[in-house]
């Protein structure tokens, strides 16, 4: 068996006073969408940050396609190749799409192919090019800061709640975007509350709970066992259709 | 999100750029507003003129120290300090090279004053990296303590020039073709006031062109908003602050040089006092904000000299008034930078 | 140390652990044998001072001090125990005197202009920590820092515009009432060598009301009022979430200080006979009291005390030192200029300097730590 993309093992995360991450283990295996699941304050969040080395890990290893970067810096992550997409988005709303963009390529100008096949999954952000990102609505922003994230071809993509707060339409069409993403071998850490959307796509998934990792497995499994959600989630696929 | 599925549904009309026009129209309506209380137009054009040349002088020293804080949220009170060096840093040209200032020829003129911008710079921005190491890093995080830190390096540095340059006040010579003023009818312009907007207007823009045509001026804009994004996308924020500081120190020792040879005397304290008025107008611009700083250094030098000239004792206050009117009406300023 | 004069206050601690001078104290001990030493020795030498030294300049360093004390711990009530920087300490301290020195100057130096001027400054101090508060507590937290920076700068200048109320530059100086006067006789002899005239009843004046104010200051920041003070500068959030409203918190101490730093100002006004921009509203006045603040001891009152003590016994004697070392290194370039007596603010801005990086709790800290207990 070869080593998984991103492994975490025994990650403790304390914030000021407050012990969050209480020795969470999982595994991110290359090429497929693992679905990080959890109700609020399970802790997900968290976990995204410290893998991103936002905030540092008390304890643990986080190793990443082969070396540790457990007390790496934020830039040295990043650049190791995992691209993050926080729960707020983090898009600069002074800078115009195009300069959004343009500055998550860290390696010089985009390639063009790639722009189109961006712009083809979120064909939104052609016509507001050259407009200050403030301009755009939350669901667009969340196609911006996704677009951004895959500006360059990158190792892992980490992604925090992207359909929250967005109309069914909106989050119908990022599921294709994902579906998209995935089917060009991209390995994606995706952290969902919206169960049916995740179930539409993940291949494996993970569930924690007050900051340790409850259940992981794959996605068929937990959509079979309606008991298992229920214990897990404390809810049905049907009851969020 | 209910305009999400009308969105979709229907193409909407493209939402124009919000460009925000009320704290710019402030400038002329100010100016307007102040001619008839003048009285000659003449005499109002050079008020205008004088409040225009400080005002750039004013952008050149609080530039720096707008975008520090707004990359780092740190304030540096020693700031004027650098104000100070960069105008005793002409002492370091016009001491070899003074016979150029009584010179006739505009050409070793501009050059003197050229050269004493080029060492002032130098010599700040190796202050600012040294003041950045020393005083400012290892209190990242705490506002009261590089309140008290910065202000503890203003001290020190301003007896190291005592030290080094004499506790009195040293009085320098305006190079000869500097003197005197255009007369165009009645009006009339000193000449090294017209000069300091032309100097004050290139850097302006040029601050305007690296900030939205270069990768450096992006990333600076992003910093300001959101630091935490910028290193996520994989740039080292710490590396960008450190050369902004710099840069900054610079810029404050570029304004030093153009406030030195206004007043004609240097005192170390020279740049404190002007940092009441660079305080005033980064709050009014809101920190962080360049376009709010310049449009807040044009504000503010247009109604000290209006005021001065109408009631001079009322000068600073009516500064006092101006900050306090701006923040009621927008408690972040003109142009509040988007924070996280 | 019960030798210490008990001054006529009642506190319920006093009845509760025994003790007149815990009480006095608010049961907000020195904590240090040496710090204990230290101050029992500075508040022996400043109650005796007119009888230990001939002179008239140890009487005049010894009512500074106690002036300064007031001022210092008054602005430590704002740095230390509430985490607020204001640079407009200096205009309360001015207003102080300037109201001591417009009442007896302009309606008669009698003790009833004293008071007139003393609560007339005191109301405007009030008004305007007030006005200052509720305007830069609109907006972030720094722009306090800023604003009051600029407030209290442009005040400095009204008062040497205004110079048909204010004297302008060369400031005011005035008649005590007749009991404070140098020719006043209390008895016609000599109390220990010492003729008790109205100087030195001045003295005592300035004296008795500093221990005075500084003891109702160390009465405050150990209430629950400074308790919750201290509490906001630990965890605004915190606190705001426990249900302190922090804003009228905040302004309440800045209030608080104002009134301590006027009612010093109306004693050095009081001490000069005179009182103008540069003994009062300068902004190197400013510098001092950070300085002494932060090299006594932010946070701990007594700080305020050794701060106090320490500057101005070094405004005074380190000079001579550094003048000596200064002509010792004669033809060394640059080296005598930055030993030059007038460079001592250069090592006492170094000092400043480490102590906030290096031991936050200044000299009181220090002591505190390396004696505990005393």
């Amino acid at each position: 068996m070869t080593e998984p993309l991103l492994q975490l093992s025994g990650v403790h995360t304390h914030i000021g006073p407050y012990h969050i991450l209480h020795g969470v283990d999982f595994a991110v295996p290359a090429g497929e969408l693992t679905m990080l699941l959890g109700r609020n304050g399970a802790g997900k969040t968290t976990t995204l940050r410290t893998i991103m080395g936002l905030w540092q890990a008390s304890s643990g290893r986080i190793r990443f396609d082969g070396s540790d970067i457990t007390t790496r810096s934020t830039p040295d992550i990043a650049r190791a190749g995992i691209a993050y997409v926080p729960e707020a988005m983090g898009i600069f709303t002074d800078l115009t799409v195009r300069e959004n963009i343009v500055l998550a390529a860290r390696s010089g100008p985009v390639d063009k192919s790639r722009l189109d096949w961006i712009l083809g999954l979120f064909p939104a952000l052609k016509r507001f090019w050259n407009l200050p990102a403030g301009n755009l609505s939350g669901g667009q922003k969340q196609m911006l800061a996704i677009a951004r994230a895959i500006s360059e071809p990158r190792r892992l993509l980490l992604i925090d709640e992207p359909t929250k707060g967005l109309a069914p339409v909106m989050v119908r069409s990022m599921i294709e975007a994902f579906r998209a993403l995935k089917a060009s071998g991209e390995t994606i850490l995706l952290v969902e509350q919206n169960f049916y959307a995740a179930s539409a796509l993940g291949d494996n998934v993970v569930v924690m709970d007050d900051g340790r990792i409850v259940h992981s497995g794959t996605m068929s499994d937990l959509v079979a066992d309606k008991d298992m959600q229920q214990r897990l989630l404390g809810l049905s696929l049907d009851a969020h259709q | 999100m209910s305009d999400m599925a009308a969105q979709s549904s229907a193409p909407a009309e493209l939402p124009r750029a919000k460009t925000d026009w009320l704290p710019l129209l402030l400038v002329p309506a100010l100016g307007l507003l102040a001619l008839p209380f003048v009285g000659s137009p003449s005499t109002w054009v050079t008020l205008t003129v004088a409040g225009l040349a400080m005002g750039m002088m004013i952008f050149l020293m609080a530039s720096g120290l707008t975008l520090v804080f707004g990359l780092m949220d740190i304030i540096n009170f020693g700031h004027g300090v650098f104000i100070s060096l960069g105008a005793y840093a002409t002492l370091l040209v016009l001491g070899p090279l003074g016979s150029w200032a009584l010179s006739d020829s505009i050409g070793l003129n501009l050059a003197l004053l050229g050269l004493c911008i080029l060492v002032a710079m130098a010599v700040t921005a190796l202050a600012g990296a040294v003041f950045e190491r020393v005083i400012v890093r290892p209190v990242y995080g705490s506002h009261l303590k590089q309140i008290l830190v910065t202000m503890g390096g203003l001290i020190v540095t301003e007896q190291l020039i005592h030290a080094i340059w004499g506790a009195s006040p040293i009085p320098i010579p305006l190079p000869q073709s500097l003197r005197g003023a255009f007369v165009l009818g009645d009006i009339v312009m000193e000449r090294y006031r017209v000069i300091a907007v032309v100097i004050g207007l290139v850097v302006f823009l040029g601050m305007q062109l690296i900030l939205n045509r270069t990768r450096i001026g992006l990333l600076i804009r992003a910093g300001v908003e959101n630091p935490e994004m910028v290193e996520a996308l994989g740039y080292r924020i710490r590396r960008l602050f450190v050369s902004v500081f710099i840069a900054g120190s610079a810029l404050a020792g570029l304004g030093g040089v153009m406030w030195a040879f206004y007043r004609q005397t240097l005192t170390a304290g020279m740049g404190m006092e002007v940092m009441v008025l660079v305080f005033i107008v980064i709050i009014i611009g809101g920190l962080g904000s360049v376009g709010g700083c310049f449009v807040g250094s044009i504000l503010v030098a247009l109604v000290a000299n209006y005021v001065g000239f109408i009631e001079p004792k009322l000068a600073l206050i009516s500064n006092i008034l101006v900050m306090a009117l701006v923040l009621v009406w927008r408690p972040q300023g003109l142009f509040p930078v988007a924070r996280r | 140390m019960s030798t210490s004069p008990a001054l006529p206050l009642a506190f319920d601690e006093t009845r509760r652990r025994g003790g007149i001078l815990t009480g006095l104290l608010s049961s907000d001990l020195p904590r240090s044998r040496a710090l204990s030493f230290i101050l029992f020795a500075i508040f022996v030498l400043l109650a005796a001072t007119p009888f230990l030294f001939s002179g008239s300049q140890p009487v005049g360093t010894a009512a500074k001090i106690c002036v300064f004390i007031v001022l210092v711990a008054s602005y430590d009530l704002l740095l230390g125990y509430s985490g607020i920087v204001s640079f407009a300490h200096t205009m309360f301290y001015g207003i102080g005197g300037y109201g001591i020195a417009i009442a007896l100057e302009r309606i008669s130096p009698t003790w009833s202009s004293v008071a007139i001027g003393l609560i007339a400054a005191l109301a405007l101090s009030a008004v305007l920590a007030i006005a200052i508060g509720l305007l830069s507590l609109r907006v972030r937290a720094i722009f306090f820092s800023m604003i009051t920076l600029a407030v209290a700068t442009a005040a400095a200048v009204l008062a040497s515009q205004l110079s048909e109320i204010t004297g302008g530059e060369d400031g005011l100086s005035f008649q005590l009432p007749p009991a404070l006067r140098p020719a006043f006789r209390l008895f016609s002899e000599p109390v220990f060598g010492t003729m008790i005239n109205g100087r030195l009843l001045a003295y005592y004046l300035v004296f008795i009301v500093s221990v005075i104010v500084f003891l109702v200051l160390l009465r405050i920041v150990n209430s629950p009022f400074g308790r919750v003070l201290q509490a906001i500068r630990e965890n605004e959030f915190r606190a705001e979430a426990l249900g302190y409203r922090v804003v009228a918190y905040r302004t309440a101490a800045s209030v608080i200080s104002a009134l301590a730093a006027t009612i010093a100002g109306a004693l050095m006004a009081l001490w000069l006979r005179y009182n103008g921009p540069d003994t009062t509203l300068s902004f190197s006045i400013m510098i001092d009291i950070l300085l002494m603040v932060v090299i006594g001891g932010m946070g701990t009152m007594y700080g305020a005390v050794i701060g106090a003590a320490v500057f101005v016994l070094a405004q005074s004697y380190l000079q001579v030192l550094m003048g000596a070392g200064s002509a010792a290194l004669a033809g060394i370039p640059l080296l005598p200029n930055l030993i030059h007596p007038d460079r001592w603010l250069l090592w006492l801005g170094a000092l400043f300097i480490i102590s906030v990086y290096a031991f936050p709790g200044g000299i009181v800290g220090r002591l505190r730590q390396a004696n505990p207990k005393g």
